[in-house]
């Protein structure tokens, strides 16, 4: 079991989920709430990495945060094969993960509970904290938990944008191919064995944790 | 501008079309009718400030909500208006006591809960103070609702179709709590409703809509009985609405006479109308008299009619007639008669039976 590359997943994923809440709470509410002009291309955009392979996204993050890049002549370092990059690959890759269940949390909130708020005379922020979140909380917290897991489990933008620098850019599920690649061949497959277990186990359980929340939030109030 | 209740001017002409005008002092009850889709519920939204119409001035007591004209346009959390949804709209994850805490947002945190409690005990719903939502019925959460909106001290009460997520016996207790309550308020009271008997019930004005245009506004007798228009009139759900020729003026007798397919009616003093001018006529079912075969009555007199029973139905404690009046022209008038009336007299399709159109009841207006 490789722990640097395990401790370096879950840092990037905790520090992925902490960047990504409140941009999916307050990106989730204006998709679920507001109407406005290009709104399609914003969400279609947003749902981009669900659809793209992770190499796409890769060599656009290289083209645009290599060493060749704008980035990388205005600012004197490129933004790849680093950590820094990589929580920025990590957050684009999971930008639809993180929102959309938010933007259904919120959008699954009838118009007239948030319109009683205003009425009761709360501002919109209190609305926000007093009605909106306490009833959208269980979509919020089964986006950060895919988020987190997705980001354990992800490998093509990764390897792509941050190698496999150990300590720096290595992570579990880089390790665990990587395991593969070298032991298999020669004939030892154990450590890759145990990684791809907890990688499974783990991620078994997250979705299932994530199914859980969800069909309580549906019961809850019947 | 009104110093004292609620002044509404609404005009827009795309989306939802609105030509609005009306006023509510306060003490009083205005009820907004209409069929769906009228502008009803965007005429309430657009008070409380959650739909902005095009053009227009919203005032309330003395406070301008809305003023297109200045630019003027309060957010809904700074109206002081009370608002009761259709459903309720109670926040599903608080209980009854937390749903009304919410509205008292000028108060201390310490003082919420005890004032809470008062409006829930106003509202009868004393020991429900821990039930959320779900586990209210739809009285007890219309009346959660009503506390709610009476939380914020509000300077307008508006109710959106408050009895009608509710089965008919509840409805029946509601509209008494809801009578004894407007008589604690001193502020206008706006409901919106299509049920033109809860209107009579409990509004003391009532206001015309159709398709988002005001058409007349009065009390609930005077828009049932003496509307403007033949389109007021259907909406009001009049059925005898026919048209005349003015015969002749009378203004010793006060009357005016109408030729209505060779018969001659009498009716109230008109004199807005010249002689030969086609005129529209109407009378409520509740001014047709039955005459009985076994007496002759005062009211005989008045604008005799007879006959034939061509539909009878029972409705409640009454029997709906439909009477043919002129086979050729297929005029048919529509009364009815308690039921033990109808009994006494053994109604029955059929029958050929008199009637006096009370003159009193009969109205006249343009003819369109």
């Amino acid at each position: 079991m490789d722990w640097g590359a395990l401790l370096l997943s879950l840092k990037l994923s905790l520090v992925t989920v902490v960047i990504l809440l409140p941009v999916s709470i307050v990106l989730g509410r204006i998709l679920a709430y507001q109407k406005f002009y290009g709104k399609s291309i914003v969400q279609a955009i947003l749902s981009l990495p669900l659809v793209l392979p992770p190499t796409v996204l890769g060599y656009y993050m290289l083209v645009f945060l290599g060493n060749d890049s704008i980035f990388n002549k205005l600012f004197g370092s490129p933004l790849i094969f680093n950590f820094s990059g990589l929580i920025i690959a990590s957050i684009i890759f999971n930008l639809p993960f993180a929102i959309q269940p938010v933007q259904r949390a919120f959008e699954a909130i009838p118009r007239d509970i948030r319109e009683a708020g205003a009425c009761c005379g709360l501002t919109p922020l209190k609305v926000l904290w007093k009605i909106e979140l306490p009833l959208s909380w269980r979509g919020i917290v089964s986006a950060m938990m895919l988020t987190f897991a997705h980001t354990i489990g992800e490998f093509g933008v990764v390897l792509m944008v941050g190698g496999n620098i150990p300590n720096e850019t290595k992570t579990i599920a880089i390790a665990i191919a990587i395991a593969i690649y070298d032991k298999v061949q020669i004939f030892d497959n154990e450590a890759a064995a145990i990684m791809s277990m907890f990688l499974l186990v783990f991620s078994l359980i997250i979705i299932s944790i994530t199914y859980l929340i969800t069909d309580n939030s549906n019961h809850k109030h019947e | 501008m009104n110093k004292i209740g609620v002044e509404v001017q609404l005009y827009q002409d795309k989306r939802i079309p609105l030509t609005v005008e009306f006023s509510c002092l306060d003490n009083e009850v205005l009820a907004l009718i209409g069929p769906s889709g009228s502008g009803k519920t965007t005429i309430l939204r657009s008070i409380a400030g959650l739909y902005q119409a095009q053009k227009g001035l919203i005032a309330c007591q003395q406070e301008i909500w809305f003023d297109s004209v200045n630019n003027v346009c309060v957010a809904a959390h700074q109206r002081a208006a009370g608002f009761v949804f259709q459903n309720y709209a109670l926040f599903p994850h608080l209980t009854a006591l937390e749903n009304i805490a919410v509205g008292l947002t000028y108060l201390p945190k310490s003082q919420k809960i005890s004032v809470a409690k008062k409006l829930l005990a106003q509202v009868h719903l004393q020991g429900l103070e821990t039930r959320y939502p779900s586990q209210l019925s739809g009285g007890q959460q219309q009346r959660v609702a009503v506390a709610r909106a009476l939380a914020r001290q509000p300077k307008v009460l508006l109710l959106d179709e408050p009895f009608s997520a509710v089965d008919q016996v509840t409805r029946k207790r509601l509209y008494r709590e809801m009578f004894e309550l407007r008589h604690t308020l001193s502020i206008p009271i706006i409901l919106v409703t299509h049920d033109l008997n809860e209107a009579h019930l409990l509004a003391d004005k009532v206001c015309l809509l159709h398709k988002g245009i005001s058409l007349q506004t009065g009390t609930p007798t005077e828009v049932a009985t003496k509307p403007i228009s033949t389109t007021v009139a259907r909406l009001m759900d009049q059925q005898n609405i026919f048209t005349a020729e003015v015969l002749a003026h009378n203004l010793e007798k006060n009357i005016t006479q109408l030729n209505w397919q060779k018969h001659i009616l009498t009716v109230p003093y008109q004199n807005k109308y010249a002689l030969k001018q086609q005129v529209n006529w109407m009378i409520p079912p509740a001014n047709i008299l039955l005459h009985r075969k076994d007496r002759v009555s005062n009211g005989e007199r008045e604008n005799p009619l007879s006959g034939l029973i061509i539909e009878s139905m029972l409705l409640g404690g009454y029997m709906n007639l439909v009477i043919q009046i002129n086979e050729n022209l297929k005029t048919n008038l529509h009364m009815s008669v308690p039921l033990h009336v109808a009994k006494r007299n053994q109604l029955q399709c059929g029958d050929i039976i008199s009637v006096s159109l009370l003159t009193e009841g009969i109205h006249i207006f343009t003819h369109t």
